[in-house]
């Protein structure tokens, strides 16, 4: 073969890879590259939709990290999440996922009916929950009552809004039980019937056999959560809209967080501050924020999971 | 559910011998049936319980729904009625239907070249493109919201519609990229290779060999797009808040709270509308739903 029909047929494949990736090429041009070049432009502008950005150095850095009242309980916030919500649903993923491998009647079933409450959509499932844990009418509290237990304020209580939000994060566990139950099936047998023939007991077996056979799947369930908890925005800022009985949609003007700036979150951050506030400098110093944080997470999930990229070679 | 996860129901309880010693035996696997089952029955009533309440509270008279009680004294199905009613939902339901359909079949026409090349072609700087796409897809939306809004706002003048949400899906979603790569690198290459032979040219391969082997990969992606369409809040925020018109059911639901403030059966029948749909597409697909969500974590 002569160099001149090499080079033509290199150049043919690489126009080819160029056609079939076009769609993302564009697609990160427009909606990642150039957005993202104007978010680190506009963090340093004054800018409110009227008139040009007015570049004004650091104002708007200094504006967040020091002055604007919602950035560090947002941040607050989030470390709870990471810390407990994501604690819980991996815990509780995990049970349920190991539970419904020992069921073996009706186990179609259980997982049929623990799987569902994945599926509802998140605004809907928060409005249920609001409804459930109403202090006044909801059935939660009535049966606690009923019980003589103490009823908590739930989502209109800064201190119980989070475990609220919490209870309806691990009622979606769909997810992760999925997950864990697949790789629990994949552990082989006869490390199980080794560990017997040892006398290992029951904690013994899921410490030093379980456990070391599924432990990347929990490291992915662990990374990918708090990567969720970053990004948490639908159900908290519904949660308290709700609770704090803001009327309409429109409901323009509400100030997320309710109860007490304890279900603020950085995405809702954005928000206020882009749509509500207008002052779109400071909106995007904290979308940068929480890049930054999101792309750490997800640079870790990659190298703990580096199969991921490295499949197929 | 699926093949995969039918594994669990493979092994029935062992039916052993008479003997004094195995009837020990045998009551131990009894009572560790009965502890399994029961905590599996607990667990099912956590997940249930919030659908039945939510359910039970929809066919409430107006006044009792204001109460602790658990049951309905009367079952109100005309709840139902009332809230096809309300004005709006309809246009709901339709605006959801635009842009969970058009969107998710941009998104799988749009995604399918880009996974394949990215599951099988060699090229130059195919581990960058991979890794961006891993990325993105960890992405959250309000990264780029600013800039996005005020291109779709103020240069295309397109605020007010679902548009800026339904067009970006003609350009791959990244989820969909790399779930469907996922699944094709399960695809044996002797099948691409075979096709080649027979002087199949790139494009003729995808779609005559890949895409018929792909049916599974394609339908996960489809559904859960179709999810996240049907799910989604922020971007009708963003993008649609300002015109009731163009509002889909997610973010409607909260508006429809917000003006049936004290309606708690009301707005629990229209959380039930809103739920059903999903809940239905489920049944009729689930197998290729789970092993997406299983794709996702396991397979690498």
């Amino acid at each position: 073969m002569t160099t001149h029909t090499l080079r033509s047929k290199r150049r043919r494949s690489a126009l080819r890879t160029t056609a079939f990736m076009s769609p993302w090429l564009i697609g990160f041009s427009v909606f990642f590259v150039y957005p993202m070049v104007s978010t680190v432009y506009f963090s340093f502008t004054h800018y409110d939709g009227f008139g040009a950005p007015v570049f004004n150095g650091l104002t708007n850095w200094t504006y967040v990290f020091t002055d604007y009242p919602m950035f560090w309980p947002s941040l607050r916030n989030t470390l709870w999440l990471v810390l407990v919500m994501v604690t819980c649903r991996v815990v509780f993923g995990l049970g349920v996922g190991m539970l419904i491998t020992k069921i073996k009647t009706g186990a179609g079933v259980f997982r049929t009916l623990f799987y569902l409450p994945y599926l509802a959509p998140p605004v809907a499932a928060t409005l249920a929950f609001v409804f459930l844990l109403n202090p006044g009418t909801g059935p939660v509290n009535a049966l606690l009552a009923e019980a003589g237990l103490p009823a908590p304020g739930w989502f209109n209580d800064a201190s119980w809004s989070k475990p609220a939000l919490t209870m309806l994060a691990v009622w979606g566990i769909g997810d992760l039980m999925v997950i864990f139950m697949a790789s629990l099936l994949d552990v082989p047998t006869e490390q199980y019937e080794a560990a017997e023939l040892d006398g290992a007991s029951a904690w013994q077996k899921f410490r030093f056999v379980t456990l070391p056979n599924i432990s990347p799947i929990v490291l992915f369930a662990v990374v990918t959560g708090v990567i969720q908890a970053m990004q948490y925005y639908t159900q908290p800022l519904i949660a308290g809209k709700v609770a704090a009985g803001v009327i309409g949609g429109s409901g323009q003007s509400f100030e997320p967080g309710y109860p007490d700036k304890s279900t603020l979150t950085l995405p809702q951050l954005v928000y206020n501050l882009g749509f509500q506030r207008f002052d779109y400098g400071a909106a995007c110093v904290v979308a940068l924020v929480l890049f930054a944080l999101a792309m750490a997470f997800t640079a870790l999930l990659m190298r703990g999971r580096n199969n991921l990229i490295s499949a197929g070679d | 559910m699926t093949r995969l996860l039918d594994k669990t129901d493979a092994s029935a309880p062992a039916t052993a011998p008479r003997t004094p010693a195995s009837r020990t035996a045998r009551r131990t696997a009894l009572l560790h049936w009965i502890a399994v089952h029961s905590l599996g029955v607990a667990a099912a009533l956590f997940f249930v319980l919030p659908f039945v309440f939510v359910v039970l509270t929809s066919l409430m008279s107006d006044q009792q729904a204001l109460t602790r009680d658990l049951t309905p004294n009367t079952w109100e199905w005309d709840n139902y009625a009332r809230v096809f009613r309300t004005d709006g939902f309809l246009v709901w339901w339709r605006n959801t239907l635009l842009y969970a359909g058009a969107g998710t079949v941009l998104t799988v026409v749009s995604s399918i070249p880009v996974a394949y090349a990215l599951a099988k072609f060699r090229f130059r700087g195919r581990k960058l493109s991979l890794m961006l796409v891993i990325s993105m897809m960890m992405l959250p939306p309000q990264v780029v919201i600013i800039p996005m809004y005020l291109f779709w706002a103020k240069q295309m003048d397109l605020s007010g519609t679902l548009w800026p949400l339904i067009i970006p899906m003609a350009f791959g979603d990244a989820f969909s990229i790399f779930l469907l790569r996922q699944f094709l690198l399960t695809i044996p290459n002797e099948y691409l290779d075979a096709a080649k032979v027979d002087g199949c040219g790139e494009l003729r391969t995808l779609i005559k060999v890949v895409l018929p082997m792909a049916k599974p990969g394609i339908a996960a992606i489809a559904l859960f797009q179709f999810f996240a369409a049907w799910n989604d809040y922020f971007g009708p925020q963003i993008y649609a808040s300002e015109n009731p018109a163009a509002w889909t059911l997610s973010y409607g639901l909260e508006s429809f709270k917000g003006a049936h403030h004290t309606d708690w059966n009301l707005t629990m029948a229209a959380t039930v509308l809103v739920m059903a749909p999903v809940i239905a597409v489920f049944f009729f697909a689930q197998k290729a739903f789970v092993e997406g969500v299983t794709l996702t974590g396991v397979k690498g």
